[in-house]
């Protein structure tokens, strides 16, 4: 296959773009989706390509239009829908908790959902307490959702082509920090090698983006590329092994437990809050299947706060790459 | 004026809905007694009936074909049984059966027949934006279908709602919003939640047509509601339409309306839609015979659901986890993992 290295957002609105070129059921629907191009460059190029009838920018009712994207993928259209901040669930909860998510139950499976509600996550850039989370357990905690978290380019592309072919409602994450915005430079990392052609990535396919013996570090987004960071900055003393976990529902267990079940050590990483999310899921998954392999466990996350504002403040609660490099020298005999 | 035959279906769907309405309270509060036990009997759970609403859907519902899409809210039983959804399978849906609409993951306020493009849900003015959203479809696909929202005029308050009405106006998508008003928002009354007595008129804000019919009279629903649905099947927007219908058994069964005054009530029971509709019928030349006949023959169709449905088997413990996802969880493919950035670095 021949690749060219894009940016992550390049990379997730290629794959927009392919499926809206084949399918004629698939359009995207949002807040400043269509002469914006998307605030976090989501959707680049698609009305200019697509035009208005197919890139459909909103008004600002996110119960409206995220509610008639699910009506929309009821009556058998795929929607790509975009909350523009994952932070503004909070006024569309209901449509999303208790009825895109829910649906093909409550149906007893004959009403399918294609739809796929894409949304930016995460902080580092000092947005304070309304505009930073990532809320991945508040998705992953309520069923009927997939959850997929892309942390490079090449995952994004195949990952999206996924979300958008599937049946079943995805809630796409894709972190601010890692789109390679003008204005929010990104880390080394995202920014990687894309193949030209279509391809998909299965949900629940854990990506171990770092071979290593001696501790397992698991983790997902931006954190990814921090959990790296501090494997690099560790190299000569301890090997550290990097889960990139990208989807949250479903989630690869067998991956995560077939690294501890090698590295004896396992650090979990997240930008979510610490309690009740997946920091706590992943160590209780590890201890229920394989807690005679686990010699120490390591919970890197959010303490339970609401996002700071100040450069310091913000930067005392999101983990860095310093504290996970202290996680994994802590998790060591 | 509709025709006679357009008049026989209408008394048709209303007595089919008061029967069903009437039989399932007494399947419901079979197991009920002496003692109220939500939980116990044929039916568990909450039960909403619309006895007193029959006029609004069938004078509605006489405008629409099949492909068009309708959402009802938690009382939706009339407007199921007017769109043509599968009695039987709606009534082991119902009693919880393995051969209901949903295999019994659904129950009375979760009613899906994909075949009618029929779905109703249980929050307040939740199934608004979906069928904004189908009209959106019928809009993109440029067929002549329309969408129907039915919700209670205490749902007009809901953001979902107000938000719909600005989308579906900006967008002139081709749905009528149908506001049920029985006056009572369980135990509030119409005055005291609103200031403004006609709910139709939330539409002003958005430059919406609107209309209210302000008597339980089906022939009247049907005329107001042939300018609606023709309006949004024409191509020329949304509408709102609110019909005066009444409460006749309490917002939930075993709701002992301690707050309501018993004049209304009786109020609710005399100005009956049903009695209205067949004098409709009787000015038209339908006869008491067949006016008797078309009763009975509705009966006999619910009574045979009902049965259908009680003889139907439970589900089987184990689908409880089935059907939370309608494809593999992995997604549609099975695409190596590998390709695309799988590579280990």
């Amino acid at each position: 296959m021949s690749a060219r290295e894009l940016t992550m957002s390049k990379a997730m609105v290629e794959a927009i773009a392919t499926e809206m070129r084949t399918d004629e059921d698939v359009f995207v629907m949002g807040e400043d989706v269509a002469d914006y191009e998307g605030i976090f460059y989501s959707t680049t190029g698609l009305r200019e390509e697509f035009g208005y009838d197919r890139v459909m920018d909103v008004p600002i009712s996110e119960t409206a239009f995220i509610g008639a994207g699910l009506g929309a993928a009821m009556e058998g259209m795929r929607p790509v829908v975009e909350l523009m901040f994952v932070d503004f669930f909070g006024v569309a909860m209901d449509q999303i908790y208790n009825n895109m998510a829910k649906t093909a139950y409550m149906s007893g499976g004959n009403v399918p959902v294609p739809m796929t509600l894409m949304t930016a996550v995460g902080g580092t850039y000092n947005d304070a307490a309304q505009h930073s989370q990532t809320l991945y357990g508040t998705f992953a905690h309520l069923p009927g959702m997939k959850v997929v978290v892309p942390s490079t380019a090449a995952d994004a592309k195949g990952l999206m082509h996924n979300a958008i072919r599937d049946d079943d409602p995805v809630v796409y994450m894709f972190h601010k920090r890692l789109m390679g915005l003008g204005w929010m430079p990104a880390p080394e990392g995202p920014k990687t090698a894309v193949p030209e052609e279509d391809y998909t990535i299965p949900f629940g396919s854990a990506d171990v983006k770092r071979e290593g013996a001696d501790v397992t570090v698991v983790t997902l987004g931006l954190h990814v590329h921090r959990a790296l960071e501090a494997a690099a900055e560790l190299e000569g003393e301890t090997d550290v092994e990097v889960v990139d976990l990208r989807s949250l529902v479903p989630l690869d267990t067998e991956t995560v437990l077939e690294s501890v079940r090698k590295t004896g050590r396992l650090v979990v990483v997240d930008e979510d809050y610490r309690s009740f999310g997946v920091t706590g899921e992943i160590t209780a998954r590890v201890a229920e299947a394989a807690l005679d392999d686990l010699e120490g466990v390591r919970r890197v996350a959010l303490p339970d706060v609401p996002i700071p504002y100040a450069r310091p403040l913000e930067d005392a609660v999101i983990p860095g790459t310093d504290d996970v490099v202290a996680a994994i020298r802590a998790v060591e005999p | 004026m509709p025709t006679e035959r357009q008049l026989r279906r209408l008394f048709e769907w209303m007595v089919t809905a008061r029967y069903y309405e009437e039989r399932l309270q007494e399947e419901y509060l079979e197991g009920k007694q002496p003692a109220f036990d939500i939980s116990a009997g044929p039916i568990p759970g909450e039960l909403h009936l619309a006895a007193g609403h029959e006029a609004s859907a069938a004078g509605v519902v006489a405008h629409l074909r099949e492909t068009d899409t309708v959402t009802a809210p938690h009382r939706p039983h009339h407007v199921a049984i007017a769109k043509g959804v599968d009695l039987k399978r709606m009534t082991a849906e119902i009693f919880g059966r393995e051969t209901g609409l949903s295999g019994g993951k659904g129950g009375h306020m979760h009613l899906y027949d994909p075949s009618v493009h029929f779905a109703c849900s249980g929050i307040i003015a939740q199934g608004v934006p979906p069928a904004v959203g189908a009209a959106m479809v019928a809009k993109k696909r440029n067929t002549d279908d329309v969408a129907v929202a039915f919700l209670g005029e205490g749902a007009i308050d809901q953001g979902a709602f107000l938000e719909s009405l600005n989308l579906a106006s900006v967008r002139d998508l081709p749905v009528v919003f149908v506001v049920e008003d029985n006056d009572w928002a369980i135990s509030m009354p119409k005055e005291r939640i609103t200031d403004v007595s006609d709910g139709s008129r939330r539409g002003e804000g958005h430059d919406i047509p609107h209309d209210r019919v302000d008597r339980d009279d089906a022939v009247a629903v049907f005329e107001a509601a042939r300018e609606a649905v023709g309006r949004a099947r024409d191509d020329n927007g949304p509408t709102v339409l609110e019909v005066q219908v009444h409460r006749r058994m309490g917002h939930f069964m075993g709701d002992a309306e301690a707050y309501r005054p018993e004049a209304d009530v009786e109020a609710a029971t005399m100005r009956d839609s049903i009695e209205r509709m067949a004098d409709a019928l009787a000015a038209a030349g339908v006869g008491e015979g067949e006016r008797a006949a078309i009763r009975d023959d509705a009966r006999k169709r619910v009574d045979e659901a009902i049965a259908w449905a009680k003889d139907q088997p439970e589900p089987d413990p184990e689908a409880a986890t089935e059907d939370v996802f309608v494809n593999p969880p992995s997604g549609v493919t099975d695409t190596d993992p590998t390709v695309g950035g799988g590579e280990t670095r």
